[in-house]
């Protein structure tokens, strides 16, 4: 089993953005790896381990397209434990989704995985499309927003839950396919290689944090850098930000002193019960 | 001059009111492109469908196939990109619900388009406006290309009205093929409460509930103001409700006319989802919670006291009439 996973930096949700001039400044941004991208990463990892002899069996090749800069988020993903890199240069910055997808597609012609894993969205462009478009320009299934992932034993499909509107929806899809993971990926029980792990494996509820000994061996594994040119694809976004602008300002209203003031004023003075 | 097709998503009744805010937002669009609105709907008896999206659309084109049945991306982009090449359409829009999300980009690598997810605003014929960083910036993005797709973000746009007669074509559908991928099952939530992304009121407990079944009384309030129930993530993540109710960034968008926010701190990704309410109440035992500054009413008390007093005062407040 060899799985293609995908790692984005984007800059720390949590620091506040710098808007000046209609621009996002990132001179000074703090990069970390997408957190849906680290889900991913997991999720891949969980695929090849926990043998019934407790060995791992498959590879996990991670792909970055940016500056050389992102090698640093690849070292940590092989820090995890995957097992080689693969960083694109290119300006992350300046493509869209349909460019991403475009190279990943070209990217996955060389390699022939037999899976994809994708967060289902980077949290700063927010917008949700690559696994997509990616599975409809290789002509792939796709299974997206996952909640669980089962691989059959014979290694030809996986069985998967999806979190949607309505509720949860099981869907089944042939291999190869691309996959995007939700949040609740990272459940115990919600990620196993039926022709690897037994029934009973579960792992922590958690992704896991690099190891000392995963650090150390992560330094003797291969990024490999490939030049976007090689891969002889249009990587000209279709979609381009024009401009940004903060958002309207919500302001901090009262407080109120009692629930009898909250019921009076939300009902004489904002007239909404 | 191009025509704008708008996926309208479906049941056995109708198309779905999910659907309504695209429409809308497809009128904006075609007015820009000097076109009119295509509808579109897929699957398995449709006929009361197509009939009900004639009410909003001078045109409607019906991909009803029993082959069609189960909503699969892999079956469905396909006759949405159809739609487009057959409509000779400069745009595809749809909702942002999670069908949407998925099978919308799906079409765009087929129509060869760009895409933007979860508009906000129709600024000219290829500009709109959405938001990203978790909705703390608004970008203006641009589409080239002779066609492009959007999702529209549903609570930005209102529902269209019906008005329309329009002409209801059935497509005759080419092979499908579902490369494989088969829908096993679907687990429904069964609610008698309105959607999240619908209701006018919407109650919701954080991390600060701290169990599952203290979501009862906040499901009691809700009740009471025919609310929807929501959660913020850390709800979600420590396993108190399920996570269709999570409200924020990677859930549900609301925007309700009021919005109580019970227990829940306010983190960045919790506001994305819900700062577009009309009124906003957050009742926290911790005064610094940075909820209280987006809150139009801030109250601080346990939930324990709280609620259970919202409750009563309501109660009072209808049975005085």
């Amino acid at each position: 089993m060899k799985i293609l996973v995908t790692c984005k930096r984007v800059p720390n949700p949590e620091h506040k953005l710098k808007l000046a001039g209609g621009q996002i400044d990132l001179s000074t941004a703090s990069w970390q790896l997408n957190p849906f991208d680290e889900y991913a990463v997991e999720t891949a990892l969980r695929l090849t381990e926990k043998g019934k002899g407790g060995e791992r069996s498959g590879e996990v090749v991670a792909v970055a397209i940016g500056p050389k800069e992102v090698a640093q988020q690849l070292r940590g993903v092989l820090a995890m434990g995957a097992d080689r890199a693969i960083l694109i240069g290119g300006d992350d910055a300046a493509l869209d989704a349909t460019a991403v997808a475009r190279v990943l597609a070209a990217l996955v012609a060389r390699e022939k995985p037999d899976l994809v894993v994708l967060g289902k969205q980077t949290v700063d462009g927010d917008s949700n499309q690559v696994g997509q478009i990616l599975a409809g320009l290789l002509g792939w299934p796709q299974a997206t927003f996952l909640a669980s992932i089962h691989l059959a034993a014979d290694g030809k499909s996986a069985t998967v839950t999806r979190e949607v509107d309505a509720g949860v929806e099981e869907k089944r899809v042939r291999l190869p396919a691309v996959v995007t993971v939700d949040l609740r990926i990272i459940g115990k029980k919600a990620v196993r290689n039926e022709a690897l792990a037994s029934a009973e494996a579960e792992w922590e509820e958690t992704q896991r944090y690099a190891s000392l000994k995963g650090i150390m061996a992560a330094k003797k594994k291969e990024i490999k850098d490939v030049a976007l040119a090689e891969l002889g694809v249009d990587a000209t976004a279709s979609m381009k930000v024009k401009s940004y602008e903060a958002p309207p300002v919500r302001k901090a209203g009262a407080r109120v002193a009692s629930v009898d003031e909250l019921v009076a004023k939300l009902h004489d003075e904002a007239k909404v019960i | 001059m191009a025509d704008v097709v708008v996926f309208c998503e479906s049941d056995d009744k109708g198309i779905r009111s999910a659907s309504l805010p695209a429409l809308t937002g497809g009128a904006a669009l075609a007015k820009q492109l000097g076109g009119g609105v295509c509808a579109v709907v897929i699957g398995s008896g449709t006929g009361a469908a197509a009939a009900d999206a004639a009410r909003y659309a001078a045109r409607v084109l019906a991909y009803d196939d029993a082959r069609l049945a189960a909503p699969l991306a892999e079956t469905w982009a396909p006759q949405l990109a159809d739609a487009v090449k057959r409509a000779g359409a400069g745009a595809l829009l749809g909702t942002a619900t999670s069908t949407g999300k998925d099978i919308l980009p799906r079409a765009a690598a087929l129509l060869g388009a760009g895409m933007a997810s979860d508009i906000t605003a129709v600024v000219a014929a290829n500009r709109f406006r959405r938001p990203a960083y978790a909705g703390n910036a608004i970008e203006e993005v641009e589409i080239s290309g002779p066609v492009l797709v959007a999702s529209v973000r549903q609570t930005a746009f209102p529902p269209a009205t019906p008005g329309a007669a329009g002409a209801i074509e059935a497509v005759a559908v080419a092979a499908v093929d579902a490369l494989g991928a088969e829908l096993v099952g679907l687990h429904e939530t069964k609610s008698t409460r309105p959607d999240l992304g619908e209701a006018k009121v919407v109650v919701s407990g954080g991390r600060g509930m701290r169990a599952g079944e203290n979501f009862k009384i906040l499901e009691e309030l809700t009740d009471l103001l025919g609310g929807a129930l929501g959660a913020s993530r850390a709800a979600c993540d420590a396993g108190m409700v399920p996570n269709d109710l999570q409200v924020g960034q990677t859930g549900k968008v609301v925007a309700p006319q009021l919005y109580i926010a019970v227990a829940i701190s306010g983190a960045i990704q919790h506001l994305a989802g819900m700062k577009g309410s009309k009124v906003i109440v957050a009742i926290n035992k911790d005064p610094e919670a940075p909820i209280f500054q987006v809150a139009d009413y801030g109250l601080v008390d346990t939930w324990e006291k709280a609620v259970p007093a919202l409750i009563a005062g309501i109660k009072k407040l209808k049975a005085s009439g």
